[in-house]
């Protein structure tokens, strides 16, 4: 063989090597067992992917958090139903703090930045921006999540930032797609649509959130039978619906299937590791969000015809309210923000447990 | 002498046409004119035609251009008609299966599944016509049918997968989808629920009978090629009359590994190996959620698969308060 065949075979076979790489991650890769020997338990992550999605850090505090003592917002204010009964120091702390989370200086309109955002100047008590009665409950629902969701949240809790980082409206939400029409044009059977965020790139259902997390409560997902037993009415194609949901999990959290369970057999809670117990209350949390918080403010936001593009959209395709998910606060890390805790600038976002049935404390038994 | 040592046949017979044996009655006349493709030649025999179509391999290549148009032009429509996108998404898309709300319905609406029934029962006629194409052509040849019933162990599978077992099941829900992804996906899922088809002892009948067959392939092709300077690659003449090719291929397995397949023998393995492959895979899937629903905990009764320590953790759908919140 000449030398110059030689080198064309070698320039052709290197080229088609880097092309079928193309979507490799390149570099060294951490791997850890988390799981019984030999079962291929192991967590392996890529530092650059990590370092990448670490995303914004968590904004320092305004000030320094003033002390629950003085006189109690609703005396200074009119119009506190939820936080009226905080101090009036710690209230505009917080109005500070939600500036900085939600709606920061940083490049949006000067009608969309700051107390305006929520408030007419003129009459700050006022109801009349309907960002106002979304606040509220969205304030409501965070104090619910961290009183009553601690399966899940632990003691590290939520706040704005969580999910809004920044931004007006958060980054990840979901909203049911259009309904699939009759005839065959357009009509992808709910499945089958490369590079929607929620199923990655696979070709199961691009909605895996309708009915598992749309509440009142999130549906168990059983998929399994007994041994010998099927379980009556559990389709193949049911299976993928929940197997979408399990991937969009997998890219929320930036996890492996392993990171909850023994891919022997995935339905068996016997050896799962604990996280998806955490993960299970998660669910349930994200049921109850959505159906409490979520739905009920769908008379509350503009209509879609009413806004210009489809990023200020208040509303999805089909007319209701964005909803959220896993990766809503989680954003591509098994703990949102590294795990750090913001109730030092926020704690008044932490009330004691509501009369509602007690939570269901994490069931995580000392791993064998 | 001529060699075969490269990727490529090097040496390209050109002289008069072959046109085959005389067929007998009952027989259509061959369709096309032989000629001969410099290109073709260099990955095999450089002839190309005359072809033998018949009435049975008409009726086939009709039915198969059906089901193939209406699998593509559900797909095409599925993206509102747009070529762009039908290029783009083209392995996403699928022509899928009816709901299970429809059972086993015959003719669930067309854009419910519908499509799907008709498109699989054009695709199955289309391939069960092949089949008795293949038979008869080999009984016409006076060959034996050792080709129709090698495809008839992948039609197996086949009609297992779409139609044999979610009749058992019950709905067609159960089948699968026509689409490159999604059918992968199909597949993953059904591994998941019905606890994981690794522990499928057909299925792992059909995974030994696979890589065996590569493996026997690899063995084979390499053994052939290598002793293709002695004329190896005229094997059915080596069967009858050994000559010093199959001596040495013999010799190269029996001191490498002690023992050697004969000239004839290994082509007996190939098929075997071949055959059992869809053969066990379509037991395995069709006992699949008909009498074994998780197939880990199956192994694990069997004593075909350990049971790992528990690591504690509860179902909390189980616990007193799980479903409250």
């Amino acid at each position: 063989m000449s030398g110059n065949r030689t080198s064309k075979i070698l320039g052709i076979s290197s080229v088609s090597v880097a092309f079928l790489l193309a979507g490799c991650e390149v570099g060294p890769k951490q791997s850890t067992q988390t799981g019984y020997r030999g079962t291929g338990i192991v967590q392996i992550v890529d530092p650059k992917t990590v370092a990448r999605g670490a995303g914004k850090p968590i904004p320092a505090n305004v000030y320094e958090t003033p002390a629950d003592t003085g006189q109690r917002a609703r005396e200074v204010y009119q119009n506190v139903p939820v936080l009226g009964g905080i101090s009036a120091d710690q209230f505009n702390h917080f109005m500070a703090n939600m500036n900085n989370w939600v709606v920061p200086a940083e490049g949006l309109p000067a009608s969309e930045q700051g107390c305006n955002y929520c408030h007419n100047p003129e009459n700050m008590a006022s109801d009349e921006k309907y960002t106002k009665i979304v606040a509220r409950k969205m304030i409501q629902m965070t104090q619910s999540i961290n009183a009553n969701y601690t399966a899940h949240v632990q003691q590290t809790g939520v706040t704005c930032w969580t999910c809004h980082r920044g931004n007006a409206v958060p980054t990840y939400r979901w909203a049911a797609g259009l309904d699939e029409p009759r005839s065959i044009k357009g009509n992808k059977r709910g499945q089958n649509t490369p590079g929607i965020a929620s199923n990655g790139y696979t070709s199961m259902n691009y909605d895996p959130f309708s009915g598992y997390i749309t509440g009142p409560k999130a549906e168990n997902i059983r998929v399994g039978g007994g041994v010998y037993t099927p379980k009556p009415g559990v389709s193949t194609q049911s299976t993928e619906k929940t197997y979408a949901l399990m991937i969009h999990m997998s890219k929320g959290l930036g996890v492996n299937c392993t990171y909850c369970h023994n891919a022997n057999n995935f339905q068996s809670w016997t050896n799962s590791s604990p996280q998806r117990a955490v993960a299970w209350h998660g669910l349930r949390m994200t049921a109850a969000t959505n159906h409490e918080y979520m739905t009920p403010l769908q008379g509350v936001f503009p209509a879609a015809s009413k806004v210009v593009s489809y990023d200020s959209a208040r509303l999805g395709p089909k007319g209701d309210v964005y909803k959220v998910n896993c990766q809503t606060c989680h954003q591509g890390v098994n703990k949102p923000m590294g795990g750090v805790s913001m109730k030092d600038q926020a704690p008044y976002l932490w009330p004691a447990p509501a009369a509602a049935p007690a939570p269901v404390s994490a069931v995580i038994a000392s791993r064998q | 002498m001529a060699t075969y040592q490269n990727i490529f046949t090097q040496v390209q017979l050109r002289g008069h046409l072959e046109t085959g044996v005389p067929l007998g009655p009952g027989n259509e006349p061959r369709v096309g004119k032989a000629s001969v493709s410099y290109w073709i030649g260099k990955i095999g025999n450089a002839q190309i035609g005359p072809i033998y179509l018949g009435t049975l391999g008409t009726a086939s290549i009709f039915c198969f251009v059906i089901a193939f148009e209406i699998i593509g032009l559900n797909m095409w429509a599925s993206v509102n008609w747009d070529p762009v996108q039908f290029l783009r998404q083209l392995p996403w898309l699928a022509l899928e299966p009816p709901g299970p709300q429809y059972g086993l319905k015959v003719l669930p609406p067309l854009a419910q599944g519908g499509w799907w029934i008709i498109a699989g029962a054009f695709l199955t006629t289309s391939i069960l016509l092949w089949w008795v194409r293949l038979y008869r052509r080999a009984r016409a040849l006076g060959m034996g049918t050792h080709v129709p019933w090698a495809f008839a162990s992948a039609i197996w599978l086949f009609l297992v997968l779409g139609f044999i077992r979610p009749v058992m099941m019950g709905s067609w829900a159960e089948a699968v989808p026509f689409g490159i992804f999604p059918h992968l996906d199909w597949t993953a899922a059904f591994s998941i629920r019905y606890g994981n088809l690794f522990y499928n002892p057909f299925h792992a009948l059909s995974i030994v009978f696979l890589y065996g067959s590569a493996l026997l392939f690899a063995m084979h092709g390499a053994t052939i090629l290598a002793v293709g300077r002695y004329g190896g690659e005229r094997e059915i003449e080596q069967i009858t009359d050994r000559g010093t090719a199959s001596e040495r291929a013999a010799l190269f397995w029996r001191w490498t590994m002690g023992w050697n397949a004969t000239m004839e023998s290994v082509h007996r393995w190939a098929w075997w190996f071949a055959v059992l492959t869809t053969l066990t895979g379509g037991i395995g899937i069709l006992l699949t959620g008909t009498v074994v629903d998780n197939w880990y905990l199956w192994a694990v009764d069997h004593h075909f698969a350990p049971s790992y320590p528990a690591t504690g953790v509860v179902d909390p759908a189980t616990l007193p308060a799980g479903g409250t919140q």
